[in-house]
């Protein structure tokens, strides 16, 4: 089977413009989540991960890209600046993944046929594909908060069908008040930062940012990380809350174990949801007890970055792969006293390990659940 | 390995005619949308609370999953073999726009809940007790070469032995749903893009 490794990749997010930007403000303990103030999104103030300033400006000859499409334009031409992908080649992809892209739209202009076409994802997807040159359609997946896991999984699969050589996967979101309003009436969103898998946790803290992963057959990057395998499963139990069990979760999670050939105690860190709902993280450590992971390193990333939702999956990957690289492992940011049920290895403290095999996992609206499996390339 | 996989049954729903397996089975020509789905659902003789509370995508593409597996035999299948790969064009523009205009007021959960495309999968999924791969994709058509390979891939590795593929797509009073149930079990019509665009094309305009 073909081998799909990283090539190339980039996080946008209120803690820096680049992986390692990124990552250098996570080993010190930095959160980009804060307490704001600001009534064209709330009339309460809220904690989450916004962006303050918008030095990522990145313009297009032809359009005027809107805040989401900058965000996936900068990631991407960062992504890009760091590997030698041709967009123009007939063999390379774009994928993006968003759950809400330009919803914010409806927030500052009047309903027409002109802006439902505008907040159309293929609308996005097809101004970003032009403005790199790439030749193909691009392939827009919205899917809840796995939506950026599903990202990859799909250009990991059409790499391996042989139907693409180079497949550029970007995702992105924008914290508005139609999203902001939406957890709120849900009584989802924390009053403090949140707390991954604690017993004080109490919701989520919403977030803003971009990933950008460039996945590639190319042996050229074989000296990288491979992504070895994963997939989806469905709870086919509830629309806004996951399944009581983890037993659907769980069944991704041994299916993709399976696929790439790896047993349980194989894997030396699990870059979990981890949303800081009380029932997420409950359902997420039932589902990890099942596959017999107990002891295996669990963090969760929200602490940092909040909830970026159909980013969520490519930021925290991302993450994960540049730990792989560097050879630790983050702690629960928010996390201070085990609040789940089941005796799981929260990551508490900034921990050198040799990181050879990562599970990133993510669940989401509509009962979905997601898995990618990333490992070291033995030439690594 | 690249099997032969087959469209056992299709489902076109498209200006308040319903198509199964290209014959009208049901037809309500003066209705809008909200009445013409719950005369589907009266129509078909169906019992599930849980419809009315639905938005328009998921009332349209939960219908045309009961139509399209009224033959089908769940439970020769296990849950985990069984899929959902579905895309559209306005994802669920239809009903962001409703649940905005509660904003203003009292911003609604219920409505809050179906602002994402993929709910429809999962109430697909709850109904029927599915639990394999699921996915949603956004294209300004349908994009039946897209379907085949991606849906056909997942059959072909065995991850999935049944799947449930297709458009569902609603914006205000024009919408069109149009599903297939793909298996490997011999049938008539091979799951190709060209029988899917025929099939497609079927629905009234």
């Amino acid at each position: 089977m073909t081998d799909v490794f990283i090539a190339a990749d980039n996080i946008l997010s209120p803690l820096g413009y680049t992986t390692a930007e990124n990552y250098s403000q996570l080993k010190k303990n930095v959160s980009g989540v804060k307490l704001h103030n600001n009534t064209a999104m709330s009339e309460m103030p809220f904690y989450a991960a916004l962006f303050e300033h918008n030095n990522w400006y990145v313009k297009d000859e032809h359009i005027k890209f809107t805040k989401f499409e900058q965000l996936l334009a900068a990631s991407i031409a960062n992504a890009l600046q760091n590997c030698s992908v041709d967009t123009r080649d007939k063999y390379t992809l774009l994928i993006i993944s968003s759950t809400k892209g330009n919803i914010s739209l409806l927030e500052t202009e009047a309903k027409s046929t002109e802006l439902k076409e505008r907040i159309a994802l293929h609308t996005s997807a097809g101004i970003i594909a032009r403005h790199f040159h790439f030749v193909n359609k691009p392939v827009v997946i919205s899917n809840a908060c796995i939506s950026g896991l599903l990202g990859i999984l799909t250009g990991m699969r059409l790499i391996r069908s042989g139907q693409y050589k180079n497949v550029v996967v970007a995702g992105a979101d924008v914290v508005s008040r139609f999203i902001l309003s939406g957890f709120q009436s849900f009584q989802a969103i924390s009053s403090q930062q949140c707390k991954p898998f604690d017993k004080e946790r109490d919701g989520i803290n919403l977030g803003e940012g971009a990933g950008t992963i460039v996945l590639s057959s190319d042996t050229m990057y074989a000296r990288s990380i491979k992504v070895m395998g994963g997939g989806t499963s469905n709870d086919a139990n509830h629309i806004s809350g996951p399944s009581r069990s983890g037993a659907e979760l769980y069944q991704v999670i041994k299916n993709t174990l399976k696929e790439a050939n790896l047993s349980p105690t194989d894997i030396d860190l699990i870059s979990a949801h981890g949303t800081a709902t009380i029932y997420n993280d409950e359902m997420e450590a039932k589902a990890i007890s099942l596959a017999g992971m107990q002891s295996v390193p669990v963090n969760s990333l929200k602490g940092y970055f909040g909830h970026t939702l159909g980013a969520a999956g490519l930021i925290e990957s991302i993450v994960t792969i540049q730990s792989m690289r560097e050879n630790t492992a983050l702690p629960t940011k928010g996390f201070q006293n085990h609040g789940v049920s089941e005796p799981i290895n929260i990551c508490i403290n900034l921990q050198q390990a040799e990181l050879t095999n990562c599970l990133k996992t993510a669940s989401g609206f509509g009962g979905c659940n997601g898995t990618v499996l990333f490992s070291k390339t033995s030439t690594n | 390995m690249v099997i032969e996989k087959y469209i056992a049954a299709s489902c076109v729903i498209s200006r308040n005619v319903i198509l199964k397996n290209g014959k009208n089975i049901f037809e309500n020509k003066h209705a809008d949308l909200h009445d013409f789905l719950l005369s589907v659902y009266q129509h078909f003789n169906i019992v599930y609370p849980k419809f009315y509370k639905m938005d328009n995508l998921s009332k349209l593409g939960w219908l045309a999953a009961e139509i399209l597996l009224q033959e089908f035999r769940k439970d020769d299948y296990r849950p985990e073999e069984t899929g959902v790969i579905l895309s559209n064009a306005n994802a669920s523009l239809d009903t962001d726009l409703k649940y905005f205009e509660t904003i203003k007021d009292m911003p609604s959960p219920s409505l809050f809940v179906y602002t994402l495309p993929n709910i429809v999968t999962g109430e697909i999924c709850i109904r029927n007790n599915f639990k394999g791969e699921n996915a949603f994709f956004v294209s300004d058509h349908f994009d039946a070469a897209f379907i085949e390979q991606y849906a056909g891939n997942l059959l072909d590795l065995n991850i999935l032995n049944v799947c449930i593929c297709g458009w569902v797509d609603v914006y205000e009073e024009t919408y069109k749903a149009v599903l297939f149930l793909v298996k490997k079990e011999k049938e008539d019509i091979l799951f190709t893009k060209e029988n899917m665009d025929r099939i497609y094309k079927t629905a009234v305009t």
